[in-house]
């Protein structure tokens, strides 16, 4: 049997279905998950998706946190439930704590549409250890806040540990301190990354097919350890 | 009824764009030596009854966890006693 995995729809959920998507043709079964339901239906991993949930009101990411769905998922991600936060999805991360910073505002007020290149900079995580090292990845990046904020300290912290999981390359598209496009927990099964992999996941609809094995990551090491 | 006004800002190290973006409007506007601005968010908040105790603590946390998020943004609270009194 494929593992199951979640996906959260919040009110402004844009990128649900096409995370869904990425999930059934990385071979895994895809399971809605609705944010006013606590119940996570026993899935082997969750995906907290794109878009403007709750409308970005006050701040992206920080009605959603508050979801009853998002108390479940916070003690099971700590249990070590795989999570990737993407986009809106990496926001509701940061404010619910789980991972550490913030993103906000781009630096140039622009909301940014482009297909951005990456650095894979760390495959230890659950959603990167189908990469290479330093595998260079063109996926999506859309944005009007994604610039990622923390102390010195905090950016110090991260990149010590290699908890950098992807660096922008050739441009800083929205003024995210030292590149960072992406970082993870300490443990490793939470992931936030501001573009969108669901989006590069076969050729007819995306820029290329980089993005595949974010999906393809979880599964495989879902069916190592089952 | 008590008033609660809760006051927003980022942090001074947090870059604002958009103080920038209106530091530059002013400046086009003929305003001289604008050295900085910083925007933020005010809210206002009615509450019936009396704010005091552990509703008053509980104020308190939900500025700083809901309200702001103390990663990037510093907040200010005051408890104005009489509604009716400010509202004039």
């Amino acid at each position: 049997m494929s593992p199951r995995v979640g996906v959260v729809t919040f009110p402004g959920s844009l990128d649900d279905r096409d995370a869904a998507r990425a999930v059934r043709i990385a071979g895994g079964e895809a399971v809605a998950l609705w944010h006013g339901d606590d119940d996570l239906h026993g899935v082997d991993a969750v995906v907290l998706p794109g878009g403007f949930s709750y409308g970005d009101y006050l701040r992206c990411g920080a009605i959603a946190r508050f979801a009853p769905v998002m108390a479940s998922l916070v003690d099971a991600a700590k249990g070590g439930l795989p999570v990737l936060g993407i986009c809106n999805g990496f926001q509701i991360l940061c404010e619910s704590h789980l991972l550490p910073g913030a993103l906000t505002r781009n630096d140039s007020l622009h909301f940014i549409c482009r297909d951005q290149r990456l650095r894979i900079e760390d495959t230890s995580s659950t959603w990167t250890a189908d990469y290479a090292a330093g595998q260079e990845i063109v996926i999506p990046l859309k944005n009007g806040e994604g610039g990622f904020v923390a102390d010195e300290r905090t950016l110090d912290m991260l990149e010590g540990e290699g908890r950098v999981v992807a660096r922008y390359l050739e441009v800083n598209p929205n003024g995210s301190r030292r590149d960072i496009a992406g970082i993870r927990n300490e443990r490793g099964n939470v992931v936030g990354l501001m573009p969108h992999p669901e989006h590069a996941v076969e050729e007819l609809t995306g820029p290329s097919t980089d993005g595949l094995a974010f999906f393809t990551s979880v599964l495989n090491s879902l069916v190592a350890s089952s | 009824m008590a008033r609660v006004v809760v006051d927003v800002m980022l942090k001074p190290e947090i870059l604002d764009p958009q103080g920038r973006a209106v530091q530059g409007a002013l400046g086009r506007l003929g305003l001289t030596g604008v050295a900085d601005v910083r925007q933020g968010k005010q809210f206002v908040i009615d509450i019936e009854g009396d704010l005091e105790g552990e509703r008053l603590e509980l104020m308190h946390r939900l500025a700083e966890e809901l309200l702001s998020n103390p990663v990037i943004e510093d907040y200010r609270m005051q408890v104005l006693p009489d509604a009716q009194d400010v509202a004039q």
